[in-house]
């Protein structure tokens, strides 16, 4: 399994993710090793396998819809890069 | 000296009066401040609190009502969310992160009355088995300096094994508890997936993630997981089950308890003086009354491919949250909205992290789900299968923790596969959510070697029991480091 610059690329834009154009070259070679490596999978017919998705075979929990946690917003903003009367700013989105 | 005694030692000199937790706990920060230049185990140290902690502890030890861990230091793997505290998860993405709240296992080992002197580095956002891809540099082993501890519970390891903390805690998706223990010459648990609440502790691959403790001797483990384990309604895949007290079967003999040593984990791979030692181990085993039986493990070679699908997807999709909007880095001056997410998550990560988002996000993009993902999912079965079986043999299983001794910085930094095959032995345990322990287990050219133990799911006591007997008989786990003594 090979992967191209250009795919690199499409990747990373997938990803949301910026990546010098110096560096495209050792992903693309990186990330071709690592799809080696799992290409191993395809050596083993899994037909009838059930996917396996937590260890212990537990389905999701499920609980009443009552309001546990208390609203703590002006707490959580306090980390974020920008806000203003309780929002979270970004660049602008819509002319 | 104070470093040199175990948690358990330490929790009687405190109940006895030998000792004050304040004292404690400054020999500890002592001891940081004097060695840690060497090792760059701790991304922060907490004195202040720390002392205000210990206070308190002596407070309740006065008043008699102090519990085993009552007024005893350790530290916390800076993934932990920790009030108030800065909470890095050894990254540029993390690095101005104050954590608004606390990780239950955070809360718990609080309420137990531990006093936390600081938060240990650690790979960046835990992917890594060498330490060397945190934001803050690589850790240093305390054994050689020139080699990594392990990872990614690299500072943890490191700190306890030059005996900086007299306990750490852990996290082990693939092996990030046991390897970093096995290659610094301590001993770490990685539990049962679900035992221990994963709420507050940053997400890489959540079918897979744990939290564990790391210790000296298993002892020490066992009275540490009686605090971090136990049920949380906030932790969507904690186990609904009761925590047993994981000290009271430590003394049990082991005589007639059946061993099993797969013919995958000796085969290929595995360096000779490593097998030297893990195969000495067994002898120890044998001479206490254990029944050795061969078995075989036979999706074991699949478990590194299956890992690297199902870990980066998850991971893909956990790491979407840092998007330079609500917390965390935010490059300068963004032209726009996608430019914000590009260069915040670009700038913000580091190559490790950036190359498995994008393995992920092409595992599961469209049209490649089933090839990659599912296919995984089924190959997990099989292999937590092949574990289903052994355990219907035997009670255990044993091998090494890591098919060498620790490598040296930089040495495979450029070939990200090779790196991921030094968990070769770990992983398939992570992929069946199963128990596993590393024991110091003797050297090889004077670098310390791990015995890893591997029971069925909730066997965690019988894993510790088989732990210490072992160092009952052996002093491999009371060796340190010269340069630490």
């Amino acid at each position: 399994m090979s992967l191209g610059p250009d795919e690199v690329k499409k990747i990373a834009h997938l990803a949301r993710l910026g990546i010098n154009e110096s560096d495209i070259d050792d992903y693309a070679s990186n990330l071709s090793n690592i799809l080696d490596l799992v290409a191993q999978m395809n050596s083993i017919d899994t037909r009838n396998v059930p996917p396996m998705a937590h260890p212990q075979d537990v389905g999701q929990r499920l609980r009443a819809d009552e309001v546990l946690e208390e609203n703590q917003r002006d707490r959580f903003q306090k980390i974020a890069p920008q806000t203003e009367n309780g929002l979270y700013l970004v660049p602008k989105v819509i002319e | 000296m104070y470093h040199t005694k175990t948690l358990a030692e330490l929790s009687s000199m405190l109940a006895a009066g030998k000792v004050s937790s304040v004292e404690l706990t400054q020999s500890f920060i002592d001891r940081i401040k004097q060695h840690d230049s060497d090792l760059n185990s701790f991304i922060t140290v907490t004195e202040e609190q720390a002392l205000a902690q210990a206070k308190l502890a002596d407070e309740k030890i006065q008043s008699g009502t102090a519990g085993p861990l009552t007024g005893i230091p350790f530290a916390h793997k800076d993934i932990f969310c920790t009030q108030d505290v800065k909470t890095s998860c050894g990254s540029k993405m993390l690095d101005n992160f104050i954590a608004p709240y606390n990780a239950t296992v955070v809360e718990k080992m609080a309420d137990a009355g531990m006093v936390m002197l600081g938060k240990t580095n650690m790979d960046e956002f835990a992917m890594g088995s060498s330490n060397e891809t945190s934001y803050y540099g690589p850790v240093r082993n305390p054994w050689n300096t020139n080699a990594v501890p392990g990872g990614s519970s690299g500072g943890s390891a490191a700190s306890v094994a030059a005996r900086l903390t007299p306990a750490a805690t852990g996290t082990d998706t693939g092996g990030s508890i046991r390897q970093p223990a096995s290659l610094c010459g301590i001993t770490g648990l990685k539990p049962t997936y679900g035992r221990v609440s994963r709420y507050g502790m940053i997400a890489f691959a959540s079918s897979l993630d744990q939290g564990g403790p790391m210790a000296q001797t298993a002892e020490d483990c066992a009275l540490l997981l009686n605090a971090m384990a136990g049920f949380d309604r906030r932790d969507s895949t904690s186990l609904e089950l009761d925590v047993p007290d994981y000290t009271a079967d430590l003394s049990k003999a082991i005589k007639g308890l059946k061993i099993g040593l797969p013919k995958e984990y000796f085969g290929e791979g595995l360096d000779a003086g490593v097998a030297e030692v893990v195969n000495q181990a067994i002898q120890q085993y044998k001479a206490m009354g254990a029944e050795i039986i061969d078995i075989s493990l036979p999706n074991t070679h699949l478990a590194v491919p299956v890992y690297y699908v199902v870990a980066p997807a998850e991971c893909s999709s956990n790491l979407s949250r840092f998007d330079g909007v609500r917390f965390g880095y935010r490059c300068e001056a963004p032209r726009d909205l996608e430019d914000l997410y590009k260069r915040s998550r670009g700038e913000g990560f580091g190559t490790e992290v950036k190359r498995r988002i994008m393995v992920g996000t092409y595992a599961l993009s469209a049209g490649y789900y089933d090839a990659y993902y599912l296919k995984a999912q089924q190959l997990r079965r099989m292999i937590s299968e092949d574990f289903s079986k052994a355990f219907e043999q035997v009670d255990v299983i044993m091998g090494p923790s890591s098919p060498g001794t620790a490598f040296n910085i930089g040495e495979k930094t450029n070939d990200p596969v090779s790196m991921y095959l030094s968990d070769i032995y770990t992983i398939a345990v992570n992929l069946a959510g199963l128990p596993g322990i590393s024991v110091p287990a003797g050297f090889s050219n004077n670098m310390p070697v791990g015995l890893q133990i591997i029971a069925n799911s909730f066997d965690e006591s019988r894993l510790l029991n088989i732990a210490h007997q072992y160092q009952l008989a052996t002093d491999w786990h009371k060796q340190i480091p010269k340069a630490f003594a």
